[in-house]
C-alpha cells in the first residue's frame, strides 16, 4: 500500500467576519490515491473551495484560521515555513483557477509568465530553457502555433485558450497533484467538454492526481473516479462517482440529483401555440449593431421571431450569441438599430422613451443577477411598487395591499415590504425581481438567465414557480439562457442562437430529439450528462 | 497610428482654438478698455485716440479676432508713428507697459522656467515611485506608516510653506547654501544646478508625494487582483510578484497621471518662481496681471494651454504604449 | 493641485459595495478611524474660532487693522520690540513686522476668509460638476462628447495660471472672497465631473436602473430616484477633497498679490510678506504657515477616512491582508452571490 497522495484529517477553516468567526470547513476528512481523481462538489457556501484553497496552504494571510493536518505528498502544508510552501505550491500541487482572464497577469506575454513560474521551481534554468519549455507545454495543451502564441497577451486569447494556459502553467512544473477550481464554469458548454477532454487526457498520461472543484455533478461525473459531497462545510457523502450518482446513500445527495435539470425528460404539459393564438410580439429582421464605422459590432443581425401569447420561447446560444441583446429589444431597452418590432400590430422599435411609456407595463423583464437588479437603497416593497407608482392609478394602501398579494404570489413573507435587499438570499432576490415584473400586469415577460447565478435547489425552485405563474396568468415568456437542460423545462418552442443570428427554431421537444443543425447537434453532444448511458455514448 | 496623431493633433489645434476665442472675448472685450490700460495713466484724448487707432480697437470685435489670430500665424506689422515694426509669426502683440514684442518677453523668460520644471519633474518622479514602491515592500510596518504620514504631510504643504522652510534652514540658519538666484545653465552649468537646487526640491516635495500615494495605490490595487493569486499559487516569492507584476501594473496609471498633472506642476512652478525670485515665465505673468498688460498674460495663457494639450497627447500614446489593452482611437 | 486625491481613474462604487453602508455604519466606521476623530476635532476647533473671530477679538482687545507703531523697533526695520515677535499679554501671539497690527486676530480673520473661500468654492464645484456630469451621462452622444471634451479640458488647464489670468480682467472695486469663490468654483470641477460622469455611467447599466425604465417613469424619474444617492457617496468623498485644495488655491492666489486684497487679512499674503522677515522675525512664517499645514493634512486626513468608510475596499490599500481575507472568502461562497 502506498502513502496517499492527499491526505486532509480533521480539517477546519474559520474565516473572520463582523466580531466573530464563521467556520467555512468544519471537521473533514478525506484522502486521495497517487493518480486519483477526486471530485469535491457541493452548492455555495458548502465550502468545497476553501478545500482546495487550504491544500495549497493559500488561506494563509488573509485572516482564516486552519486546524487539523493537510499533507500533501507528505508534506505538511498547516505547518510549512513559507520556503517550503513555496516548493509545495506549482511544484507539488498546481492549481487552475475558476476565471481564466483575470487569473494571468495582462501586461505580460504568457510564455513569460509560464516561464516564470517553471524557472522557480527549477533553478538553474536558463531563461532560454524556460520559453521553451512554456512553448511545449502550451502546445501540449492544444494552443495552435504555441511558438507564436506564446508572445501573446491573455486579452488576446479566447476564453478557452486561456484556461488552456492556465493548464499548461500548470503543466510546466511536473506537479503531481492538479487541483482545478470550478475550472470551466466561466467556460461555454462545448469549451467546456474540450477542457475536461484534455483533463483527462493529461491525467492519463503524466499519472497525476486531481482534485476538482465543482458544482455541477455532470461535470464531475464526466471527470472523476470519486466524490465528496459536501454540505456546510462537511462531507455529506463519499464514494466513487456511479455509487453516488447512481444509489446516493443520503437524503441530501438525492435532493441535489433530483433537483439536477435533465435534458432528456421532456417538459410536462408543453403547450405548443396554436396558429390562432394571438400574435403578441413579433419582431422582423431585427438587427443591432454597436460602435460605428469600422469598429462596428453587428450583435444581432436579422432575427425574425414571432411570441403568441401565452406561449414560452427559449432562446438558447452561448456567450456571444446575441440572446441578451435580443431580449432586451424586445422589451425595447435598446434600440434596434434594423428591422422592424411590432407588439400587438403596433411598431415599436423606433418608439422614443416617451413614446414607449404606455407600453412599458406589457413588456417586462427579469433580470439575471440578483445582486444588480434590486436597487440597495431602496425597500423591496418599494422596488416592487415602483411601476405601481408611476401609472398613479392605485392609492398608497392599494398599492401596499398590491404588493404583499404579489410577494406572497412568488413565495416571499408578504409582510416583507420594508425589508432590503441585503437581507435576501440570492433566490428570495430572484422572486422579489419576478414579483416586480408581474405588477404592472404584463402580457409577455423577458426571462434573461434568470437563474443562472443560483444553486440547483434553488435553480428548480424558481423555474417551477415561472412555470407555475405563466400558466395561471397567461403569460408569454421568453426564457433566456446558455444550459440547455434548464430551457428544456420551460419552454414550448426553442431558438438557437449562433453569432447573432438564429441557426434553428422549433418546437422544443422536436429540437432537442432531433436536432436538424450541425451547430445545435454539436452543442447538445457538449453538454454533460449525469447517466451512465448516455455519458458512455 | 499616424491616423491617430493626425486626429489628435486636428482636436488639440480646435482645442487651442477654442481657448482663444474665449480668452479673448474675456480679455479684450469683456470689461475695461484696453486702450486705457495700452496708453497708462497720463493719457490725454488725442494720444488715447492714437491708441485706438493703432489697436484697430474701433473695428468690429470679430475682425479684431481675426487680426490676432493672423499674428499668431503670419506676423503683424504696427506702425509706432516714426516707422513701421514687424512682429514675426507668432505674434501676441505688444505689452502694454515698454512696447516690447511679447513673443520676445517670453522667450527671456523661458530657459528658467524650463530648468525650474524639468529638474523639479525628474526629482518628482524619482523620489514619488520610489517612495511608493518601498512603502509597498516594507507594508505592514514602521517605515510604512511613516511614509504614508510622510506623503500626507507632503501634500498638505503648498509650495511657499516648503520653500518657505527650506530657505530658513539651508540659507538663513545652516548657511550651506546661497540664496537662489538664476544663473543660465549656459553661463555656468555647475552654479545653474547649486542655485536651482532649493527650487527643485521644494517643488519636487509637494508633487512626489501625490506620485507616491498613486504609485502605492495602484500597486497595491495590483496586489489585490486575481493574478497576483496565481502567482502566489505557484510559489513565486513576494519579492518577485511587487517587483515584477505589481510595479509594471503601476505604470501606466502613473503615466496617465504625469500628463493630467502637467498642469498642476505648471501652477507649482509659478508659486515657486515668485518664491525664489527667479526670472520665469510665471513670474512674467503674475507681474502683468498685477500690470493689467493684457496681451502678455493672453500670451502666456495660450502657449502653457499649448503645452498643456501636447503633453497630455504624449501622456496618451505612453499610456496606451504601456498599456497594450488599450488601443489609440 | 489638480488631483489631491492621487488616482487616475475616479473608483466606481458599486451597488454592493454601498449597500452595507447605510449612513449609520459609515458613522461608525468613521468614528473607529482616531486620526479621523484628531482631525475633525483640529477642524471644529478652527471653525469656532474663525465664526468666534469678532468675539475673540474683543476677548483680546484688539482690533483687526489697527496699527501699532510703539511696537515695532523702526531702527531695525520694523521688527516687533520683544520676543517671539513681540509675544505679549495684549497681543497673544505677537504683532506683525513693520505695522504692529496683532498676529492673533489677523490670523483669526485669516482663517475666516479661507474658509468661506473654499467652502463657497467646493459647492459652486460641486454644482457645476453634478449638473455636468450627470448631463453627460444621460444625454445621447454629441452632448456627452461635448461635455466629456470641455471636461478634459479643464482638468487639464493650469487652474492657477487660469484663475490668476481671471482676476486681471475683474473691476477692483468687485468683493475679492467672492471673486476667488466665482473663479476656484468655475474653473475647478472638471475632475469631480468625470467622477460623476463615470459613476452615473456605472450605475446606469446596473439592473435595477433597466428595471426602474421599464416600470416607465421619465429619464427625470429615473436619474433621481436610481442614480442620484449611488452618486452621493463619491461625490462627498471628492468634495472633502477639494475643501484642502481650494484652502491651498486661495492661498497660492493670495500669495501671488492676485488674490485677497489688503487690508483684508489672509494667510497667503502674510507668507508673502514673511518672504522679506524669515530672517529677522522667524515667529511671522511659522504661525500662519503651521495654520494652513495644519488645515489642509487635516482636511486630507479626513478625506482618507470618509472616503474608506464610504468604500470599505478601499480599505484594501491600507491593510493588505484584511483585503486578502475577503477575497479569500469569496470563492468559499462558491458562484452564486
Amino acid at each position: 500500500m502506498t502513502d496517499p497522495l492527499v491526505k486532509v484529517t480533521d480539517l477546519a477553516v474559520s474565516f473572520p467576519a463582523g466580531d466573530g468567526f464563521v467556520r467555512a470547513v468544519d471537521g473533514l476528512s478525506f484522502e486521495l490515491a497517487p493518480g486519483g481523481a477526486l471530485a469535491l462538489v457541493g452548492e455555495s457556501g458548502s465550502g468545497k473551495s476553501t478545500v482546495a484553497y487550504g491544500l495549497l496552504g493559500l488561506h494563509r494571510s488573509t485572516g482564516a484560521e486552519a486546524t487539523g493536518e493537510v499533507r500533501v505528498a507528505g508534506h505538511d502544508v498547516l505547518a510549512a515555513d513559507e520556503a517550503e510552501l513555496r516548493r509545495v505550491r506549482g511544484g507539488v500541487a498546481a492549481m487552475v483557477f475558476q476565471d481564466p482572464l483575470s487569473s494571468l497577469d495582462p501586461y505580460q506575454a504568457i510564455g513569460d509568465q509560464i516561464a516564470e513560474v517553471h524557472r522557480v521551481h527549477r533553478r538553474g534554468t536558463t531563461r532560454r530553457a524556460a520559453r521553451a519549455r512554456a512553448v511545449e507545454v502550451l502546445d501540449r495543451v492544444g494552443i495552435p502555433d504555441a511558438s507564436r502564441r506564446a508572445r501573446s497577451r491573455p486579452h488576446e486569447f479566447s476564453g478557452g485558450m486561456r484556461q488552456r494556459a492556465l493548464i499548461a502553467m500548470a503543466l510546466a512544473c511536473e506537479p503531481r497533484l492538479l487541483v482545478a477550481d470550478e475550472p470551466t464554469t466561466a467556460l461555454d458548454v462545448t469549451v467546456q467538454a474540450q477542457i475536461l477532454g484534455l483533463l483527462r487526457e493529461l491525467r492519463a498520461e503524466t499519472g497525476m492526481g486531481l482534485i476538482l472543484v465543482t458544482h455541477d455533478l455532470g461535470v464531475a461525473a464526466d471527470s472523476v473516479d470519486e466524490l465528496l459531497v459536501m454540505k456546510d462545510g462537511r462531507a455529506v457523502e463519499r464514494g466513487a462517482v456511479r455509487k453516488v450518482l447512481d444509489a446516493p446513500g443520503e437524503d441530501y445527495t438525492r435532493a441535489l440529483l433530483a433537483a439536477v435539470p435533465r435534458m432528456n425528460v421532456r417538459r410536462p404539459g408543453a403547450r405548443p401555440a396554436k396558429a390562432d393564438d394571438a400574435v403578441l410580439l413579433e419582431a422582423t429582421g431585427l438587427t443591432r449593431e454597436f460602435g460605428r464605422g469600422k469598429r462596428a459590432v453587428t450583435a444581432v443581425d436579422q432575427v425574425s421571431l414571432t411570441v403568441r401569447a401565452g406561449e414560452t420561447v427559449g432562446v438558447v446560444g452561448e456567450s456571444g450569441s446575441g440572446k441578451t441583446t435580443l431580449g432586451r429589444m424586445l422589451v425595447r431597452l435598446l434600440e434596434p438599430t434594423g428591422g422592424e418590432l411590432r407588439y400587438r400590430g403596433r411598431d415599436i422599435g423606433g418608439l422614443k422613451e416617451s413614446g414607449l411609456r404606455p407600453f412599458r407595463a406589457e413588456l417586462q423583464m427579469v433580470f439575471q443577477d440578483p445582486v444588480s437588479s434590486l436597487n440597495p437603497r431602496r425597500s423591496i416593497g418599494e422596488s416592487i411598487a415602483d411601476p405601481l407608482r408611476v401609472a398613479g392609478k392605485l392609492t398608497d394602501a392599494e398599492i401596499a395591499a398590491r404588493v404583499r398579494e404579489l410577494l406572497e404570489r412568488v413565495g416571499l413573507d408578504p409582510g416583507a415590504y420594508h425589508r432590503y435587499p441585503h437581507e435576501f438570499s440570492g433566490g428570495q432576490r430572484q422572486r422579489v425581481g419576478i414579483a416586480r415584473a408581474l405588477a404592472p400586469e404584463p402580457r409577455l415577460i423577458v426571462c434573461d438567465e434568470p437563474v443562472s447565478a443560483l444553486d440547483v435547489t434553488t435553480q428548480a425552485q424558481v423555474v417551477k414557480l415561472l412555470g407555475e405563474l405563466q400558466r395561471d396568468l397567461g403569460l408569454a415568456l421568453v426564457f433566456i439562457a446558455h444550459d440547455l437542460a434548464v430551457v428544456r423545462q420551460v419552454s414550448d418552442r426553442l431558438v438557437v442562437m449562433r453569432g447573432g443570428r438564429i441557426v434553428e427554431e422549433g418546437p422544443a421537444d422536436s429540437v432537442y430529439e432531433n436536432p436538424r443543425h450541425p451547430y445545435t447537434q454539436g452543442l447538445l453532444a457538449a453538454v454533460p450528462r449525469l447517466e451512465r448511458e448516455e455519458a458512455a455514448a | 497610428m499616424s491616423l491617430y496623431f493626425l486626429r489628435r493633433a486636428l482636436g488639440a489645434v480646435l482645442v487651442l482654438l477654442a481657448i482663444s476665442v474665449v480668452i479673448y472675448a474675456t480679455f479684450y472685450v469683456a470689461p475695461g478698455d484696453p486702450a486705457k490700460l495700452a496708453c497708462g495713466p497720463r493719457c490725454n484724448p488725442e494720444q488715447l485716440r492714437q491708441v485706438r487707432e493703432q489697436l484697430s480697437l474701433d473695428d468690429p470685435v470679430y475682425l479684431q479676432y481675426w487680426h490676432f489670430l493672423q499674428g499668431v500665424f503670419v506676423g503683424h506689422d504696427y506702425s509706432t508713428g516714426t516707422g513701421v515694426m514687424h512682429c514675426d509669426a507668432p505674434c501676441f502683440g505688444l505689452s502694454y507697459q515698454n512696447d516690447q514684442q511679447v513673443t520676445e518677453l517670453i522667450a527671456q523668460r523661458l530657459p528658467a522656467t524650463l530648468s525650474l520644471a524639468a529638474g523639479a519633474m525628474a526629482l518628482t518622479l524619482l523620489l514619488g515611485i520610489g517612495t511608493g514602491l518601498l512603502s509597498v515592500v516594507r507594508r505592514g510596518g514602521v517605515v510604512e506608516r511613516a511614509l504614508t504620514w510622510l506623503t500626507l504631510a507632503g501634500i498638505a504643504t503648498p509650495v511657499f510653506i516648503s520653500g518657505l522652510a527650506l530657505l530658513m534652514v539651508f540659507c538663513a540658519y545652516l548657511e550651506w547654501l546661497p540664496f537662489p538666484s538664476y544663473v543660465a545653465l549656459t553661463d555656468d552649468p555647475e552654479q545653474w544646478a547649486w542655485n536651482m537646487l532649493l527650487p527643485w526640491v521644494a517643488l519636487a516635495l509637494l508633487e512626489s508625494s501625490k506620485y507616491a500615494r498613486m504609485t502605492r495605490s495602484s500597486m497595491l490595487e495590483t496586489l489585490a487582483e486575481d493574478h497576483v493569486r496565481t502567482f502566489r499559487a505557484y510559489g513565486v516569492s513576494e519579492r518577485a510578484i511587487v517587483g515584477r507584476h505589481a510595479l509594471r501594473g503601476a505604470v501606466a496609471p502613473v503615466i496617465a497621471m504625469a500628463a493630467v498633472d502637467f498642469g498642476s506642476m505648471v501652477g507649482g512652478t509659478m508659486l515657486t518662481e515668485t518664491m525664489f525670485g527667479l526670472p520665469g515665465v510665471g513670474q512674467l505673468l503674475v507681474h502683468s496681471v498685477q500690470t493689467v498688460d493684457l496681451p502678455v498674460v493672453v500670451a502666456i495663457v495660450m502657449v502653457i494651454g499649448a503645452a498643456v494639450v501636447i503633453a497630455n497627447i504624449i501622456g496618451d500614446v505612453l499610456y496606451a504604449a504601456a498599456d497594450r489593452r488599450v488601443a489609440l482611437r | 493641485m489638480t488631483d489631491l486625491i492621487g488616482t487616475k481613474e475616479p473608483e466606481a462604487v458599486t451597488p454592493s459595495g454601498v449597500a452595507a453602508s447605510g449612513a449609520r455604519q459609515v458613522w461608525r466606521r468613521l468614528r473607529a478611524r482616531k486620526s479621523a476623530l484628531v482631525a475633525a476635532a483640529v477642524l471644529g476647533l478652527l471653525v469656532l474660532l474663525a465664526l468666534g473671530a469678532p468675539l475673540l477679538a474683543a476677548l483680546e482687545g484688539q482690533d483687526v487693522n489697527a496699527y501699532h507703531d510703539t511696537l515695532v523697533d523702526s531702527a531695525r526695520g520694523g521688527v516687533p520690540s520683544g520676543s517671539f515677535g513681540g509675544v505679549s499679554a495684549d497681543h497673544w501671539l505677537g504683532v506683525e513686522p513693520g505695522t504692529g497690527r496683532d498676529l492673533f486676530v489677523r490670523l483669526l480673520y485669516g482663517a475666516r476668509v479661507s474658509l468661506m473661500v473654499a467652502v463657497g468654492a467646493t459647492l459652486v464645484q460641486v454644482l457645476v460638476a453634478v449638473v455636468v456630469g450627470l448631463a453627460a451621462a444621460l444625454g445621447n452622444r454629441f452632448v456627452d462628447s461635448f461635455l466629456s471634451r470641455i471636461t478634459e479640458v479643464m482638468i487639464a488647464l493650469p487652474l492657477l495660471v487660469f484663475a490668476i489670468a481671471l482676476t486681471a480682467v475683474v473691476p477692483t472695486d468687485f468683493p475679492r472672497p467672492l471673486l476667488l469663490v466665482v473663479v476656484i468654483g468655475l474653473i475647478a470641477w472638471g475632475g469631480l465631473a468625470r467622477v460623476v460622469r463615470a459613476q452615473a455611467l456605472s450605475l446606469k447599466k446596473l439592473d435595477y436602473v433597466s428595471a426602474a425604465r421599464l416600470a416607465g417613469g421619465s429619464t427625470w424619474r429615473v436619474a433621481r430616484r436610481e442614480l442620484l444617492p449611488g452618486i452621493a457617496a463619491p461625490v462627498i468623498t471628492y468634495a472633502v477633497y477639494l475643501l484642502p485644495s481650494n484652502i491651498v488655491l486661495e492661498a497660492s492666489m493670495s500669495f501671488l498679490g492676485v488674490g485677497v486684497k489688503p487690508p483684508t487679512p489672509s494667510w497667503g499674503q502674510m507668507l508673502s510678506s514673511a518672504t522679506t522677515w524669515f530672517r529677522a522675525d522667524p515667529t511671522y512664517v511659522v504661525l500662519p504657515a503651521l495654520l494652513l499645514f495644519v488645515t489642509t493634512l487635516a482636511f486630507t486626513v479626513l478625506g482618507d477616512a470618509v472616503r474608506v468608510a464610504l468604500d470599505p475596499r478601499v480599505a484594501s490599500r491600507l491593510r493588505v491582508g484584511r483585503a486578502k481575507a475577503r477575497k479569500a472568502a469569496a470563492p468559499a461562497g462558491g458562484e452564486a452571490a
